[in-house]
């Protein structure tokens, strides 16, 4: 899933305080699955900040609604029947989320509530980690269904660097040495030798390198 | 020959190459490259030049080298993926060429975490077994990765690092193997002192071959106080330092320890000297080359060879 | 000038925090009218937004009292809900109201004294603090002048 994580309190009232009127909206998605913006966080943000702001002596009119998505138009175009009465809104899915609003309410300042993070997995309850940087050529196949550029700190694909320490990166020993990784699950399945297969340069071009990407199915669109 | 390097020249004739390294400055100061450069005419064959060390600026490897070659010595080009995509390296090679340098070191870098600048963005464009591959590929086929032809293209002389004391160290030599693979002609290797690992690693070396394959220099770094040596065995990854050196330095009096620093060094030489498929030392006295000529001579290392 | 009287909310476990407060009261032991008592199955049944809206609505101080450490009747209940009461601390600290107003305390069935002396210092501890400050603007919205 993405992952987020909400922002500091302080720079979400920074936001809106100008604001009188406001429409939190969380994501029923990824970021409920993190505990970042689903319907409890929403409920939970919208009640610190409505205590936020009375400590100041005033009280802001917070509408909360947590859409099934923020990232399809169709879902977005529910929040049409309650524009009227906002002045803002303050969006607590991860950023495509949050643009996915400001394009469809043009006229409507839309603020993010979340640090939208990175694509991960849940390691246990409570803990998500990085797995993924969307590369657009996947090359899990060839390193024992571990990934080397979301997971080496420095993107090797021909690890692991003279820094690996008792399987721990060399920036901290909170950080798995994923080309420790590789190499025990590559022992694992039998697959040793292809260790000494050197991986070519990798094109960037289909990752974020080449460009801001699109995908189309002429299948699917008009 | 492949290319012009006298390093080249050393170890094709069977002498023991002696190499030592120039951390250049942090500033645009030309005549302290020149001063720590001077301290090792006549004493190695060539020095090599760090490139953003620990992640900290300092002036390029590139531009020191120049004033290195100017001086009428032999600059080793050390050169990151870090800080730079493939474009920039190919051209940073073509300069360098272009003012008479033909020995680089591939290097991946360490990360920025740990310098000065840990905001910048981590280059990796490629990784340093791929930095080798270009390199070879510009020399052997004279084209440039992406497919173009080169115009007189550069001949270096191709060095990478290697860590017998990294983990894992079952996976050591074939990492040896992949950088040969890949156009390696030689490596130094990180500073030694646990000289029981290394001949290990070494052993495993010589079972396949590489070191007919790959020249390589042992990294030796004399330690100057006691302090230094817990310092490398605690903080600095991918180091092994075993007790009785750290042992050695404490049990020596503070006024004495830079003498026994020297003295583990020069003891470690010879014992090296003697391992097969050694074929030279890489010296990095970091903050204090003005030691390297002591421990050469020392060494039985001096005069180094001529008329090669 | 009145006294500012407190109001905190207690969320009590029904195995064991609620069981306590019943011992004090029929061992007659005193403890404050300040402390409002709001029964659940299990500690653990109380989410972030009641401690949340406790607040919101006018609470000065909150506290959860759940079972002893390893002896919750449904197995952890009362951990995960310290973990929940640790996180809203930092929240209402984020919000200039103060984490210092809600605690989690732990007590077994028994232990009516423990109960009463609870209830007792957190009603000291809140009024020290003072009121909640979201109260002037309740009182402002209710159009009465701030106490």
């Amino acid at each position: 899933m993405i992952t987020a994580e909400r922002k500091p309190l302080e720079e979400i009232v920074a936001s809106v305080k100008p604001f009188q009127r406001i429409l939190l909206v969380g994501c029923n998605e990824c970021v409920t699955v993190c505990a970042a913006g689903g319907r409890k966080e929403v409920g939970l943000l919208a009640s610190a900040l409505q205590m936020h702001f009375m400590t100041e002596g005033k009280t802001i009119d917070i509408k909360e609604i947590t859409l099934e998505r923020q990232c399809d138009p169709e879902y977005v175009e529910e929040l049409n029947v309650h524009m009227d009465q906002a002045d803002a809104v303050l969006s607590m899915a991860c950023g495509c989320g949050v643009q996915e609003i400001a394009r469809r309410y043009r006229e409507k300042p839309v603020f993010p509530a979340v640090n939208t993070k990175f694509m991960g997995a849940s390691e246990r309850q409570g803990v998500w980690a990085e797995r993924c940087q969307g590369c657009g050529d996947c090359l899990l196949g060839l390193t024992g269904g571990i990934c080397p550029i979301a997971r080496c700190s420095k993107r090797l694909l021909n690890g692991p660097c003279g820094g690996s320490t008792t399987g721990k990166c060399e920036i901290s020993p909170e950080v798995d040495c994923v080309w420790q990784l590789i190499w025990d699950r590559l022992k694992a399945l039998g697959m040793q030798d292809r260790y000494e297969d050197i991986m070519p340069a990798k094109n960037w071009q289909t990752g974020r390198g080449g460009g801001p990407r699109k995908i189309i199915r002429e299948d699917l669109a008009e | 020959m492949k290319t012009e390097s006298r390093l080249e020249k050393v170890l094709a004739s069977g002498n023991l190459a002696v190499t030592s390294e120039c951390g250049p400055p942090r500033g645009a100061l030309p005549d302290k490259v020149r001063e720590k450069a001077e301290m090792l005419r006549g004493y190695v064959d060539a020095i090599n030049v760090t490139d953003n060390q620990t992640a900290m600026v300092r002036m390029s490897s590139f531009a020191a080298c120049v004033i290195i070659k100017q001086m009428g010595l032999d600059p080793i080009l050390q050169m990151v993926t870090r800080d730079r995509n493939r474009l920039a390296m190919q051209a940073d090679i073509l300069g360098a060429y272009a003012h008479g340098i033909d020995t680089m070191l591939c290097l991946s870098g360490d990360h920025p975490y740990f310098g000065d600048h840990p905001q910048a963005m981590n280059v990796h464009d490629i990784d340093s077994i791929q930095f080798v591959q270009m390199v070879h590929q510009m020399r052997e086929e004279g084209k440039f990765m992406g497919g173009g032809d080169i115009l007189n293209p550069p001949k270096m002389f191709i060095g990478a690092a290697a860590n017998p004391f990294a983990d894992p160290f079952e996976l050591r030599v074939a990492r040896l193997a992949k950088k040969a693979k890949a156009g390696t002609d030689f490596v130094q290797t990180q500073c030694i002192y646990n000289l029981d690992k290394f001949e290990l690693w070494m052993k495993g070396v010589r079972d396949r071959g590489l070191h007919e394959k790959v020249h390589i220099l042992a990294g030796i770094t004399p330690m100057k106080t006691a302090g230094m040596a817990r310092y490398m065995k605690n903080k600095v990854p991918g180091m092994d330092v075993p007790d009785e050196v750290v042992d050695r330095m404490a049990g020596v009096p503070k006024e004495k320890m830079a003498e026994e620093g020297i003295k583990i060094c020069v003891e470690s030489i010879q014992r090296l000297k003697e391992v097969k498929g050694v074929s030279g030392f890489h010296i990095m006295a970091i903050e204090w080359e003005q030691k390297v000529p002591e421990i050469v001579e020392k060494a039985g290392l001096y005069p180094r060879p001529e008329n090669l | 000038m009145e006294q500012f009287e407190p109001v905190v909310v207690a969320f009590c476990c029904h195995y064991c925090a609620y069981t306590a407060a019943d011992m004090a009261g029929s061992k007659r032991l005193a403890y404050p009218a300040n402390v409002n008592i709001v029964r659940v199955p299990c500690s653990g049944k109380v989410d972030a937004i009641h401690l949340m809206k406790a607040f919101e609505k006018g609470a000065d101080g909150v506290y959860v009292a759940g079972c002893l450490e390893g002896d919750c009747h449904f197995k952890n209940g009362n951990t995960q809900v310290a973990r929940r009461v640790a996180y809203v601390k930092r929240l209402l600290d984020e919000i200039g109201i103060g984490g210092e107003r809600l605690e989690m305390f732990y007590m077994s069935a028994g232990m009516g004294e423990r109960f009463a002396r609870i209830a007792t210092e957190m009603t000291e501890k809140i009024r020290d603090l003072g009121p909640n400050p979201v109260k002037s603007a309740l009182n402002k919205k209710k159009g009465k002048a701030v106490a």
